[in-house]
């Protein structure tokens, strides 16, 4: 699959956008190791973003769009929030329609897919907020998990409503006071990652976006988990500096914080057992591809 | 002329034949058969190559909704769930068109209420999805009768909005309608209306295409906007993300954009004056007095017509096939000899006569009435009694009406 589908025309070549001839010449399609280390060295696919200086949620967005294992067929759906203001910047398809309903989208639009391209991979991500996976769309998020709808959840859990200028949410922690949680919130952080398991995913990571090689291993485990087998869900800590009143430079450190081993971002993982015989799988045959291609240069070097 | 790259005389794997839709709906032989309405959207489905339909019950369109699912069963749709309400099953479809598949689906009364929020939504991205709209009442206490109110609603949200009368109608336009939605210079979703219960759970003699041709499939890149299915990907999907910005560009686009939808709309008017041999039928438009209807109004206002040709009143019939193309000039024309013009409905607050109002000159000719609602059937004779006591003339009394 690679570059074939977006190569230009000879004639064409230099009337077209940098950004264009950038996607051809740099971008990582079709490259099988694709990840985080690309970042910065090759045409990334997210060209700017709109959102605060330091946001971890940039820095998220970045990583996932690095690691995804097949941008050039991977459809995303986002929703109304934050998010919204990154993904029109994005060069993968994606789909923002209403505030809530982005599970429902993506269940009709992975159906679609599998009868339009049988037997061609064409993988669904769904990326939306705390407030749309969890709280307006709540019902749509488990349904889709109880119909083992075949795509990715993740959620950037930023613990309130950002975009709307820092409202309560359902995965905000108690105590916490917020708008419209004029005397703290009254109960606890919900808890979707152990609901998310008992609703049929097959994959489940709690976890905050500091490490950049944890969000490529759990965003590519996530991907081939629900291609293959069922539906997975990430819960990504993207802390709103701007909510919480930290500073710029202050994201990563309030992430680290919130991921020591007693914190409510501790890492914390969830593989059923059909997925767990298909990340073996998956790692034999990576390592397969690596001794080869080790051979192959030692052969060449030769 | 077929192109080789064309589908048509080809089969599907059901064995049916990709046929011409002008062909398969003109010219190819048709059979009667006595089927309810909810039974005829069945097998107007089968004709339709369909990609993907999605369910959920809600009365009364709950059983073209399930007999669509044995279709699927049969093979004949490319995939069928139910989806967990209205709201969802219309983001559902969305997000099936989005990807790319001709969509299908079925409401009714609180049904499209609920999902009101996906309408405008669904024009606005350019979705040709296909909604049938079996009308029941919305309103509390709990209604499951006929009542039309819910047109109302669907007529500002850029969608496309047809009343059938009958079941004939319906298995028509079903197919019909797909060829309107998916013109590269309309690509609107269409709600096609009837009224609950009259067209879904009553048997009639519908006469109906081949079982063994087809509609040729949907081709999602004649779409004006792109497909998202990564076919063709995008270095980014625009410059700017408009929703965050408060200037003239932004605003510029959101009103272009609308002002689009509605233009869409405008050019939907010659594609189904095509299909549907005009937007109105009339009958009698020289007589002095005219009912202008839609849906099973019409069938009743036909009824009236022949009762007060008894009585030696002349009166004309104006069917409105479409409501969005709104047949404004139809209406204007059909109604110009008429004195009194009588719009019968089966909903409390009489949208269409309000609509009919503001079309054509000297609307005080326009009586909006006789008026159902709640699941009140709506017999001939009220109407011939609104006419009369109109005219003047004397006019028997009806039940519980005190005159």
């Amino acid at each position: 699959m690679s570059k074939e589908r977006i190569q230009i025309s000879e004639d064409l070549y230099d009337i077209m956008p940098s950004d264009y001839q950038d996607l051809v010449k740099s971008a990582t399609y079709g490259k099988e190791d694709r990840g985080w280390k690309d970042i910065g060295t090759s045409k990334e696919l997210i060209e700017q973003h709109s959102l605060c200086a330091g946001c971890p949620e940039s820095m998220a967005f970045r990583y996932i769009l690095a690691s995804l294992p097949n941008p050039e067929d991977t459809v995303m759906v986002g929703s109304t929030g934050c998010t919204s203001l990154v993904f029109p910047m994005v060069a993968v398809h994606n789909i923002h329609s209403l505030f809530g309903n982005q599970n429902a989208i993506a269940s009709g639009l992975k159906r679609a897919l599998s009868v339009r391209f049988p037997g061609r991979v064409k993988d669904v991500v769904v990326l939306a907020g705390d407030g749309a996976t969890v709280d307006i769309g709540l019902d749509m998020t488990l349904q889709a998990w109880f119909r083992q709808e075949k795509f990715t959840t993740i959620c950037f859990d930023n613990e309130l409503y950002a975009n709307t200028g820092g409202q309560e949410s359902g995965l905000m922690q108690k105590g916490f006071v917020a708008k419209m949680a004029p005397v703290g919130k009254l109960f606890d952080k919900v808890r979707l990652p152990e609901i998310a398991r008992e609703s049929g995913c097959h994959y489940v990571v709690n976890c905050t976006v500091s490490k950049p090689s944890l969000v490529e291993k759990v965003i590519r485990n996530a991907v081939h988990i629900a291609r293959e087998i069922g539906p997975t869900y990430l819960q990504l800590y993207t802390p709103c500096i701007l909510e919480i009143g930290k500073n710029s430079m202050e994201g990563l450190q309030e992430m680290r914080d919130s991921e020591k081993p007693t914190e409510r971002f501790a890492y914390k993982e969830y593989v059923s057992e059909p997925a767990k015989q298909l990340l073996a799988e998956l790692a034999a045959k990576d390592k397969e591809r690596k001794a080869a291609a080790k051979q192959l240069a030692g052969q060449v070097s030769a | 002329m077929a192109d080789i790259h064309s589908v048509i005389g080809t089969k599907n794997k059901k064995g049916q034949t990709y046929t011409d839709t002008w062909k398969m709906m003109n010219e190819a032989p048709r059979t009667p058969s006595f089927y309810t309405g909810s039974e005829v959207i069945k097998e107007a489905l089968r004709r339709a190559s369909c990609d993907v339909m999605i369910a959920y019950p809600i009365t009364p369109q709950s059983e073209a909704a399930a007999l669509i699912g044995e279709l699927f069963a049969e093979g004949y749709i490319g995939d069928y769930f139910r989806g967990e309400s209205e709201f969802a099953v219309m983001s559902q479809c969305a997000g099936a068109a989005f990807g790319g598949a001709r969509v299908f689906t079925t409401t009714a009364g609180p049904g499209t209420m609920r999902a009101m929020e996906n309408f405008p939504m669904w024009s606005g991205a350019r979705l040709p999805i296909q909604m049938i709209v079996t009308c029941r009442g919305i309103n509390s206490p709990l209604s499951i009768q006929p009542d039309t109110l819910e047109i109302a609603y669907l007529l500002n949200t850029g969608m496309l909005v047809w009343h059938a009368e009958t079941a004939q109608d319906f298995f028509d336009w079903i197919l019909k309608g797909y060829m309107v939605s998916e013109e590269p210079d309309v690509h609107l979703p269409l709600a096609l209306c009837c009224d609950g219960f009259f067209v879904t759970h009553t048997k009639d003699v519908v006469n109906l295409t081949p079982a063994d041709m087809c509609l040729p499939p949907y081709d999602p890149y004649r779409s004006p906007v792109p497909c998202m299915d990564m076919e063709c990907p995008p270095v980014r999907m625009m410059r700017d993300p408009f929703v965050m910005k408060s200037n003239y560009i932004s605003y510029a686009t959101h009103a272009s954009w609308q002002q689009e939808i509605w233009a869409a709309v405008e050019r939907s008017r010659k594609h189904s004056i095509h299909w549907l041999n005009g937007l109105i039928d009339t009958e009698n438009t020289d007589a002095e007095i005219m009912i202008v209807a839609s849906g099973t109004a019409v069938s009743q206002g036909r009824e009236a017509i022949r009762l007060l040709e008894d009585e030696g009143v002349r009166c004309g019939l104006v069917k409105l096939k479409t409501l969005r193309p709104w047949p404004e000039e139809e209406i204007r024309e059909a109604t110009k000899n008429a004195k009194h013009i009588f719009v019968p409905e089966f909903n409390v607050t009489g949208w269409l006569a309000k609509e009919i109002k503001a079309t054509i000159p000297n609307h005080e000719r326009v009586h909006a009435g006789p008026h159902v609602c709640g699941g009140m059937t709506m017999p001939p004779e009220i109407i011939v009694s609104e006419i009369k006591t109109a005219l003047g003339m004397k006019t028997f009394s009806l039940a519980g009406r005190g005159s």
